[in-house]
């Protein structure tokens, strides 16, 4: 299953936050 | 976030959390605090199992050691040959003896390596509690 990134890392570290869920910051040469 | 895709928020995501190589993942908290990195190219089912040890050592941080133990073992089943398996029956066996204070954990944990994985460093790690 292909993972959906998203890239409003701003927005989505305040979700990680308000849901104490943690997050996966991917750092990578070329669009998957 | 993508060198090509956005080279502003590579740059300064990368200079924020100290990524200078890529690909470079990172495990954040809820707090955005980096808790476990991961460097290099690696094929699927090491970078998996890497990643599912980034998550491990996340409960063994925060002491919830039932929920590590289940979290390291499921690499040992799950991924047996990656290369963070060894690793991860170690912090298993760590986990148990953390979460139960008998040290029997700990000798179980130093025969398994005796079964799989005797060539590698963690066995030799393990071997004192033999």
């Amino acid at each position: 299953m292909p993972i959906k990134f998203r890239h409003d890392v701003e927005k989505v570290l305040k979700e990680a936050k308000d849901q104490n869920k943690p997050v996966l910051l991917d750092f990578s040469a070329a669009p998957m | 976030m993508h060198v090509k895709d956005d080279a502003a928020a590579f740059k300064k995501y990368g200079e924020q959390y100290n990524a200078h190589w890529t690909p470079t993942v990172l495990e954040l908290d809820s707090n955005g605090e980096e808790f476990y990195r991961v460097e290099g190219f690696l094929p699927l089912d090491d970078f998996l199992a890497q990643l599912m040890l980034g998550r491990a050592h996340m409960d063994f941080k925060q002491a919830k050691w039932a929920e590590a133990e289940k979290r390291f073992r499921e690499i040992v089943d799950q991924l047996p040959k990656a290369e963070a398996a060894p690793e991860a029956m170690y912090w298993a066996g760590v986990s148990r003896y953390k979460g139960t204070q008998d040290a029997t954990a700990l000798k179980e944990t130093a025969k398994s390596f005796t079964q799989r994985y005797k060539d590698s460093s963690w066995a030799k790690k393990a071997s004192i509690w033999a």
